[in-house]
């Protein structure tokens, strides 16, 4: 029997940590954000042609690679950081010795954090508009695709938060590797502008397939087929699933 | 008082390291006692609590709480188990009042806030609900993580060294907090390096050291054959023999005469009051003194003896 009263008091507790200090949490992927979109959407991206972007202004073009990023950034750091400060001041007594399981947890922890990245970018997508006119074509597909990818990043920071045990560790995943491969899969450019054989190299960027697959819910079209990124979303988030389970059964740092 | 709540058999745990800190731990708690296990510092004690609050993954044995396998009915158990850890650990930055709504809310209880309120004031900490726990002395911390462990009423308590680093006054404020739970059914273990801690709160008292359990005993018949006091008379000049009219004591000469000491008591008060006994008349019989040191047998001796018995006992 799950213990739902558990889950949803982990749930609500995490996202009061993360209301408490919502000025920063809430302003500073907002601002950052909103500089990309005024500097290269607005200001430069009318110098650019419009059919390189299958016909959408440039602006409109890269609000879906920003809010991947935001989604991926935000949902990493923070799951990661919600289970590592447990960790990190030796609270995870109580959980560890609470009525919870692994799908407390995760309900708790993951759905936290995938809901704070979530309100974000859904603050982003709307200051966007201030500076940008861009369409959804599919809404319902779009919120259902931006849903899957937080909460599978969201399990992706839940793990890293476990494996991590210290700050830098923390910062490693999201600073190193999602960070470089968010700006190289296809934020600002369409792989179509590319040369070989950066062309095919960037087809081995998996965040490639997470940016295109939002935008074709975005302008209904773009460099990948939408089944391959709704696929590869779902296969890793199913492996995220995977692992977290092996962890929690086995204790993996978690208990000595 | 009923019958078992806790049975812990064959309990071992080896951490990654290498270290034994359990090895082979056998132990049954009645319902609504107050258990004590001392031991030194590395003993096991937290170790043992963790295995049974699923900190700690055993590497052998069995648990079981409520009649019921704590491997298998994990949920059930942990739902009557609370767990006061050694450290304080929780979130510096949230309120206290919250952090005991959390608690109660991680352990499957439906909100209650006559319960919470109950449970703060009791300890004190009601004035202090929504203040930042970081603001608080030692003590209100230590507090608060009792408020948490008891906001979902479990009916088994552990308080890993509750009365570490307190000041005498609280230990006393915490000692009749620990003696109303009990009154109210809570069955309770805890953990502590002082002899006197054990001996005001508990009814039975379990000796742990290096991973076992030297001995369970009622604390009376404990402190009987363990609270010993010990006291060295300097002599004024030398004694050949001890007068006749001591002979009763427990008295032996030390030094070549120069120094009588008692060592004797029974944890009942008995050593200190035949050590006043002896220095008040001493004297009127003829025996000076110079000098005179007490000492209450510490955890310390009774581990040395313990370990020696049991060394002893082996070789025999
Ligand atoms: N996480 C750990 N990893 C490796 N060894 C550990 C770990 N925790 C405890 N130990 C070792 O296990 C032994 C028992 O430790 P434990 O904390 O259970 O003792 P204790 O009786 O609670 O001591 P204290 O009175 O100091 O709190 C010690 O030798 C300790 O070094
Ligand atoms: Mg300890």
């Amino acid at each position: 029997m799950m213990n739902w009263r558990g889950a949803t008091a982990i749930l609500k507790n995490e996202l009061a940590r993360f209301f408490r200090t919502a000025f920063g949490s809430i302003l500073s992927p907002v601002l950052t954000t909103s500089l990309y979109i005024v500097v290269f959407g607005a200001a430069i991206g009318g110098q650019m042609d419009p059919s390189q972007f299958g016909g959408a202004s440039y602006g409109a073009f890269i609000v879906p690679g920003l809010i991947m990023l935001t989604l991926l950034s935000e949902s990493t750091s923070n799951a990661s950081f919600g289970i590592y400060m447990p960790k990190f001041t030796g609270a995870i007594y109580e959980l560890l010795s609470a009525p919870v399981g692994v799908a407390e947890t995760i309900f708790g922890f993951v759905g936290a954090a995938a809901l704070k990245s979530l309100i974000i970018s859904a603050i982003i997508l709307i200051t966007a508009r201030v500076f940008v006119d861009y369409e959804i074509a599919h809404p319902v597909l779009a919120v259902g695709y931006v849903v899957m990818v937080a909460a599978s990043f969201a399990l992706f920071g839940f793990i890293i938060g476990l494996w991590a045990d210290g700050f830098e560790k923390l910062q490693i995943v999201p600073l190193l590797i999602l960070m470089p491969l968010t700006f190289l899969g296809g934020t600002f450019y369409s792989v179509q502008m590319l040369a070989e054989p950066w062309r095919t190299v960037a087809q081995f960027n998996p965040i490639f397939y997470l940016i295109n697959g939002l935008r074709w819910t975005f302008t209904g079209s773009s460099d990948v087929p939408i089944g391959v990124a709704f696929g590869f979303t779902l296969a890793f988030l199913v492996l995220c699933v995977a692992v977290i389970a092996w962890i929690f059964r086995t204790g993996w740092r978690l208990r000595e | 008082m009923g019958g078992p709540i806790l049975d812990i058999r064959g309990l071992e745990k080896t951490y990654k390291g290498g270290t034994k800190a359990l090895a082979g731990v056998d132990l049954t708690i009645n319902k609504g006692e107050i258990f004590a296990l001392l031991g030194p510092n590395g003993a096991g004690k937290t170790t043992l609590i963790g295995a049974i609050c699923g900190l700690v993954n055993p590497t052998a044995g069995s648990i079981h709480a409520f009649g019921q396998n704590t491997a298998k009915s994990w949920r059930e158990a942990r739902r009557k188990i609370g767990l006061v850890p050694q450290e304080l650990s929780f979130d510096m930055f949230d309120k206290v009042i919250r952090q005991v709504r959390y608690s109660r809310g991680m352990f499957g209880c439906p909100p209650d806030e006559a319960r919470i309120e109950e449970v703060l004031r009791s300890l004190s900490l009601w004035d202090k609900r929504d203040a930042a726990i970081r603001e608080l002395s030692g003590g209100m911390k230590r507090r608060v993580m009792i408020a948490k462990a008891l906001a979902h009423d479990p009916e088994l308590l552990f308080l890993d060294e509750p009365t570490a680093g307190v000041d005498v006054e609280l230990r006393r404020d915490m000692w009749r907090q620990i003696d109303a739970l009990r009154a109210a059914g809570v069955t309770i273990i805890l953990t502590t390096h002082y002899i006197e801690e054990a001996e005001e709160m508990a009814d039975r008292v379990g000796v742990i050291n290096k991973g076992r359990i030297l001995l369970v005993d009622d604390k009376d018949a404990i402190m009987a054959k363990l609270g010993r006091t010990e006291a060295h008379f300097t002599l004024a000049t030398p004694l050949a023999e001890i007068p006749a009219a001591f002979a009763h004591y427990p008295l032996t000469l030390e030094e070549g005469g120069m120094r009588l000491v008692y060592r004797g008591g029974d944890g009942t008060g008995k050593g200190k009051r035949e050590v006043a006994e002896l220095a008040q008349t001493l004297a009127g019989a003829g025996v000076a003194y110079t000098g005179l040191e007490t000492r209450e047998s510490t955890l310390e001796d009774i581990f040395v003896d313990l370990v020696e018995q049991g060394a002893q006992e082996q070789a025999a």
